[in-house]
Formats: structure tokens, C-alpha cells, sequence
């Protein structure tokens, strides 16, 4: 039997609406994967950290801020930098088209789900993505 | 009615079911979007007990049902008070500037995540996120800048801002003070409603105690000495924005605003010292007659709460008076032009709730911050509804309606329901230690959207009436990275060129003040007025106070 997919949901920066990642937090377990939720007010290290010591498979960050293009980019280069690049970086949030196109574009995520993205569609996503 | 009308009802209306029930209903679910179910149809049945002047009363007078004030909008429409603020300080104010030329009547200050937190442009936490959200202030000289050109005496600012709210308060306070405005002819709004902050929009610093302390010494400060200042602006906005139902909404809104009472008086305060400059801050979303039901049952729990419980004497003390919000989290990032029909629907169940101030949403805010056009499109929307159609010509005109009279009975009946369980539990702080509202939210918005997923409820191009390969053809806000770098020179220029010893000096008697039982807000203003920045002004606090740590749950 296949062991379950962990997956951490991360806060990283100010930003406090964690309302979407609560819920997907939710959708996934329900969906029998093992869910670490960080909280909110995390920097990349924390992040990084916590992956890492979990053991995750996949990271899904949640930034409705602004702040995006400088805080995923800095999760994924010091997931890099501490050999944990087979860890999936996939997230969501207020994040305009064009900034979606460069962080998928330049590497920094899989995958990026934005507002109106129903729960199915993030669960089957990482079912397809993650090999357990 | 006597009984033999009513009795004639009841046969009358048995028989209208009778029939009515042979026919097929359309596969719908016949909810609020809240989860609650209505009824087809009220008639009086509904409303028997009903008792015009112990229920509605008259306008502007107890228990303020039907409105806060005796003439509403015909004396003076409701405050068109949009929320901006981006970028640095020149940026917003060009931007308020804007807003008033386009007729807006009040401003409202959006400010950045950094200074929401008590963090200064340079902070490592500020990376990235400086000016994104709203305007980055770290001084007293950005607050300057903010209003250059904006007479502090001629308009009322309400700010958005809750765990730093004392030290952007006294920014606002010297800023009056260097164009020559003096504190008592200010008028305005802090938010300062921390309790909402570990509940839903979760923009903490310092834990509830001494936040409570910072709240309490800003209505003493204020009764005394900026008496046109509502010093706190009790908000469901937040609360339902996280997802929960508008009863909960309305609940836990107002057993803050009882927490917040109590703490007045604990603290010394008469109730009638600071009661009538506490407002409101409600969220109006897009269930029509469920919204109106909620401000009415809102006005009538808060005045006879505050006249029985709280014994106020003063009748501004029973006035529950609010500010509005179209619902963001009602907005959809597909077909985003829909969302301009979405936020004057929310508008229009604003005004007939008889709202005192109404900020109305962009149709791109789930995308960006508002363009120029957005915004403009959103205050016409104000504009039209005001000078147009006519609602507002007439004092709380839905009163009466056999629907609109129940729904607010039975939000009233389910409020107290909450505030019985809030009691048992220990009070507020009690249950934002058990986690009991953020779980009733968690759970509200899991369901909702669960329904959303499983088409039980209907998203207009989201869910159906999708455009498939849809293209973003609106113009999107974009904040300038650029202005970070310039933010921070500033600052750091700032830190150079001001009386360094005089910062220190203000900052450690901040300290002791705030170590010791004094009001500390004279304290906070000798810190801004030496030009302290916001995030040396909160580490001092944070040092003193300790930082608020949540248990992360889903």
C-alpha cells in the first residue's frame, strides 16, 4: 500500500488571510494525505525548515500580499540549497497572470491555483504529481 | 390584528400551501448564503408578536431599529469612504486627492503589511512587502506626507490599522498638530479592534491583555482630548471575510463590542464617557435581505444591550453606528467586470440597512489593488445609488415587510444563541484561547465551499456561466519595486539627520510608561513627534509586552 503524500502548507511573510489555506489544508487530509500547517507570519527559513524536518513531499504556499515574486523564489532557492529540491513548490493567492507565467516560467513553482480553483482540482493535481 | 383576521390568514394560507405545494420547484438551494433556509413566502403570521414601538421604534430613537439617527439620509447621506493606499506616502496622497476630487466625502487609509505589523521599511520581515498592500508609514514625516495639501480639519480619515493603531493614532494627532489643527477638531476612525485580529484578520503584535491596556488608555485619552474620534471600530467585515456566516458575523462582532465595554469600565471609565464614540465596521454581502435583516437586528441588540446590561445613560451610548464594506470574498477573479453588478447589489442592501459610511469594492480587487478606473466605477456606483433611485429618500423603507421584520428576528434569536455559548464558555478572550470562533469560521467557510465545488450553490462564472479560455482584458494595478528602495533611503535618511538623543530619551520614557499603569499615549506622541519610527515605537512595546503566538489550526 502506498504511503500517504505529506504535504505542508505554509503563511510565508505578513500576510494574514489564511482562509484558502485552511480550507485546502482541510481538503487535502480529507483526501487522506498527512497535512502540516505552519501558521501564519512564517519567513523561507521556517518554511525550508519545517518541510525538511517533515519530511513533506510537496510545499503549497499561500501569499495574498503582493509579496510573491520575492518571497516563493526565496523558498525554492533555499529548498535548493539544502538538497531538498525534490520537494514540490506549488501555491496560490492573489497573484497576477504575468507574475504566474514567471515564477512557473523561471522554475520557482509546478504549479500555481488561483482563486475559483475548486479543492478537487488541487487534490487530483498533486495525486498525479507527487510518486509515493 | 385581532383574531379573526388572523385566524382568516392561517385557513387562507393553508390552502395557498396546499395548492402551491402540488406544483414542482426548480432545483435550487433555497438558502441564505449563509446556509439559512427560508421560506417561500411570510405573511403577518410571521410578525403577529411583533410590537411597532417596543420592536422598531421610531428613527433615532430606542431601540434605533429602523435607524441611529431621526432624519438618515435625508439629513445627510451616508460617508462615501473608499479604502486606498499603496506605494509610499506621495503616491496615496495623489491618490486621495483623486478620490475627493471624484467626490468621495471621507478618506480611509490602507496601510502596507509592514506597518499593519510594526515593522519599518527596512525590517528583514518588510522584504518584498513594502507598499504592496497600502501605504508604507514609518514616521511621522510619511504621515506629513500622506496629508500634505489634505486640511486635517476639513476631512474625517478612518484608518486601518489595529495592533499599531495607538502610534499611527499619534502620527495622525501630530500631523494635525504641524498644520495647525488642533486634537479636539479632529474627526475620524481608528479600527483598534484587536479582538477581531486573533479571531479573523489575524494582524497581531502584542498578546490580548496588553492590547486590551493600549485600547482602554486610547478612550480615556480620546474622551478627554479628541473627542470627534471614534476610537475604535468594532468590525464583522473581517470575521465574515474569513468565511463566516452573517450570523456569526453579527454575534461575535457585537460580543466584542460588549468585551470592549467591559473593559472600559474595568479600566475606570464611566460607559458614557466612551460608549458614544465606539462604531462599527460590518461587511455587506451578497444575500440580499439577509444583510438588512443583520444591520436592524445589529442596532436593536446593541442599544437595549447597552441601556439594560451596561446601564448607559447617555442615549449616544445605545447608537450602533456603522461602517460598510462591499463583500470582498464575494468577488470572483473570472469575468471580473461581473463584480461591478455584484458590489452595487451589496450597496444597495447597505443603504436600506441604514449604514453610516460605505466603502464599495473595485471590480478587480480580487486581482490587484484598484486602478483609477476601478475606483471610479465603484464610487459612481455610490453616487448613483445616492442621487438616482430614490432609496434614499425614504427612512428604513423594507420596515414592515413580513420577510424583512422575521429575518431580523431570527438573526437576533441566533445571535443570542451565540452570546448564551460565548457566556457558558467564559467570554470572549475565553473562546479566542479555546479557538472557538476561529473553528465556527473554519467550519463555515469549509462548507461553503464545499457547496461552491459540489455546484449546491451557484458562483457566476466560476462555477456556471463559465467563458472557457477567458482572457484578463481589465488593466491591473502594479506597484513598482523601485518604491522599496526608495522607502528605505528615506527612512534611513530620516534616522541620520533627526535629534537621535531626544528619540532615545521619548523611547525610554515610552518604556517605563509602559511598564508602569499610565496612559501611555501622551508618551507614544513625544516618541512621533521626535520622529521615532513605528518600528522602534513597537519593539519598545514588544519588548515590554511580549508578542501574541496563535496555535496553528485547520
Amino acid at each position: 500500500m502506498a504511503r500517504k503524500i505529506r504535504v505542508l502548507i505554509a503563511k510565508p511573510g505578513l500576510d494574514g488571510h489564511d482562509r484558502g489555506a485552511r480550507v485546502i489544508a482541510r481538503a487535502l487530509r480529507d483526501a487522506g494525505m498527512e497535512v502540516i500547517y505552519t501558521g501564519l507570519h512564517q519567513t523561507p527559513e521556517q518554511i525550508v525548515e519545517a518541510a525538511i524536518q517533515e519530511d513533506v513531499d510537496v510545499v503549497g504556499l499561500s501569499i495574498l500580499s503582493g509579496a510573491h515574486m520575492t518571497l516563493i523564489p526565496r523558498v525554492t532557492q533555499l529548498l535548493r540549497e539544502n538538497g531538498a529540491d525534490d520537494i514540490l513548490v506549488i501555491g496560490g493567492g492573489t497573484i497576477p497572470e504575468d507574475d504566474i507565467k514567471a515564477l512557473k516560467e523561471g522554475g520557482w513553482v509546478k504549479e500555481l491555483f488561483t482563486p475559483g480553483t475548486p479543492l478537487e482540482a488541487i487534490v487530483e493535481w498533486i495525486q498525479a504529481n507527487v510518486k509515493v | 390584528m385581532n383574531n379573526g383576521e388572523t385566524r382568516g390568514i392561517r385557513e387562507g394560507l393553508e390552502k395557498w400551501r396546499e395548492k402551491r405545494d402540488q406544483m414542482k420547484d426548480r432545483d435550487f438551494l433555497f438558502e441564505t448564503v449563509s446556509g439559512m433556509e427560508v421560506k417561500d413566502l411570510y405573511t403577518p403570521l410571521d410578525i403577529e408578536n411583533l410590537d411597532y414601538q417596543r420592536d422598531l421604534g421610531f428613527p433615532g430613537e430606542y431601540p434605533f431599529t429602523r435607524g441611529v439617527y431621526r432624519n438618515m439620509y435625508r439629513g445627510r447621506l451616508w460617508t462615501m469612504r473608499q479604502f486606498a493606499g499603496f506605494a509610499t506616502a506621495k503616491e496615496s496622497n495623489k491618490r486621495y486627492k483623486y478620490l475627493l476630487e471624484k467626490g468621495q466625502t471621507g478618506l480611509s487609509v490602507a496601510f502596507d503589511m509592514p506597518t499593519i505589523m510594526g515593522y519599518d521599511s527596512d525590517h528583514p520581515r518588510a522584504l518584498g512587502e513594502v507598499g504592496r498592500v497600502g501605504v508604507a508609514i514609518d514616521s511621522l514625516q510619511d504621515m506629513e506626507t500622506l496629508f500634505e495639501g489634505i486640511p486635517l480639519d476639513k476631512v474625517s480619515t478612518s484608518m486601518t490599522i489595529n495592533a499599531p493603531a495607538a502610534v499611527i493614532w499619534c502620527m495622525y494627532i501630530a500631523t494635525g498638530e504641524k498644520q495647525g489643527v488642533r486634537p479636539e477638531q479632529l474627526t475620524g476612525t481608528i479600527q483598534n479592534d484587536i479582538l477581531k485580529e486573533y479571531i479573523a484578520q489575524k494582524s497581531w503584535i502584542f498578546p490580548p491583555e496588553p492590547s486590551m491596556r493600549l485600547i482602554t488608555d486610547i478612550f480615556a485619552y480620546a474622551s478627554r482630548h479628541v473627542p470627534k474620534w471614534n476610537t475604535i471600530s468594532i468590525s464583522g467585515y473581517h470575521i465574515r471575510e474569513a468565511g463566516s456566516t452573517a450570523v456569526q458575523e453579527l454575534a461575535f462582532t457585537l460580543a466584542n463590542g460588549f468585551a470592549y465595554v467591559e473593559a472600559g469600565i474595568k479600566a475606570g471609565l464611566n460607559v458614557d464617557e466612551f460608549a458614544p464614540r465606539l462604531s462599527f465596521f460590518f461587511n455587506a454581502h451578497i444575500d440580499f435581505f439577509e444583510e438588512i435583516a443583520k444591520y436592524r437586528a445589529a442596532r436593536r441588540i446593541w442599544a437595549r444591550r447597552m441601556r439594560e446590561k451596561y446601564g448607559a445613560k447617555d442615549p449616544r451610548s445605545w447608537l450602533l453606528r456603522f461602517h460598510t464594506q462591499t463583500a470582498g470574498c464575494s468577488l470572483t477573479a473570472q469575468q471580473p467586470e461581473n463584480n461591478i453588478v455584484r458590489t452595487a447589489y451589496e450597496a444597495l442592501a447597505a443603504v436600506l440597512g441604514g449604514t453610516q459610511s460605505l466603502h464599495t469594492n473595485s471590480m478587480d480587487e480580487v486581482l490587484a489593488l484598484p486602478t483609477e478606473k476601478a475606483v471610479q466605477i465603484a464610487l459612481r456606483t455610490q453616487q448613483i445609488l445616492a442621487y438616482e433611485t430614490g432609496v434614499a429618500n425614504v427612512i428604513d423603507p423594507l420596515a414592515g415587510s413580513y420577510y424583512v421584520e422575521a429575518l431580523t428576528n431570527k438573526m437576533e434569536e441566533e445571535a443570542e444563541k451565540y452570546f448564551e455559548e460565548i457566556e457558558k464558555r467564559g467570554g470572549v478572550l475565553a473562546c479566542i484561547e479555546q479557538n472557538f470562533f476561529q473553528q465556527e469560521i473554519a467550519d463555515a467557510a469549509y462548507r461553503y465551499q464545499r457547496a461552491l465545488d459540489s455546484k449546491q450553490r451557484i458562483l457566476v462564472g466560476v462555477n456556471e456561466f463559465v467563458n472557457p479560455d477567458e482572457k484578463l482584458e481589465i488593466e491591473i494595478l502594479k506597484i513598482d519595486p523601485r518604491i522599496e528602495q526608495e522607502q528605505v533611503a528615506r527612512l534611513q535618511k530620516l534616522r541620520r539627520e533627526r535629534d537621535n538623543i531626544r528619540v532615545r530619551e521619548t523611547l525610554d520614557a515610552l518604556r517605563r510608561a509602559c511598564e508602569g499603569t499610565e496612559n501611555v499615549i501622551p508618551y507614544i506622541l513625544d516618541c512621533v513627534r521626535a520622529y521615532a519610527t513605528e518600528g522602534e515605537i513597537i519593539q519598545v512595546m514588544r519588548e515590554v509586552f511580549g508578542e501574541y503566538k496563535e496555535k496553528p489550526t485547520f
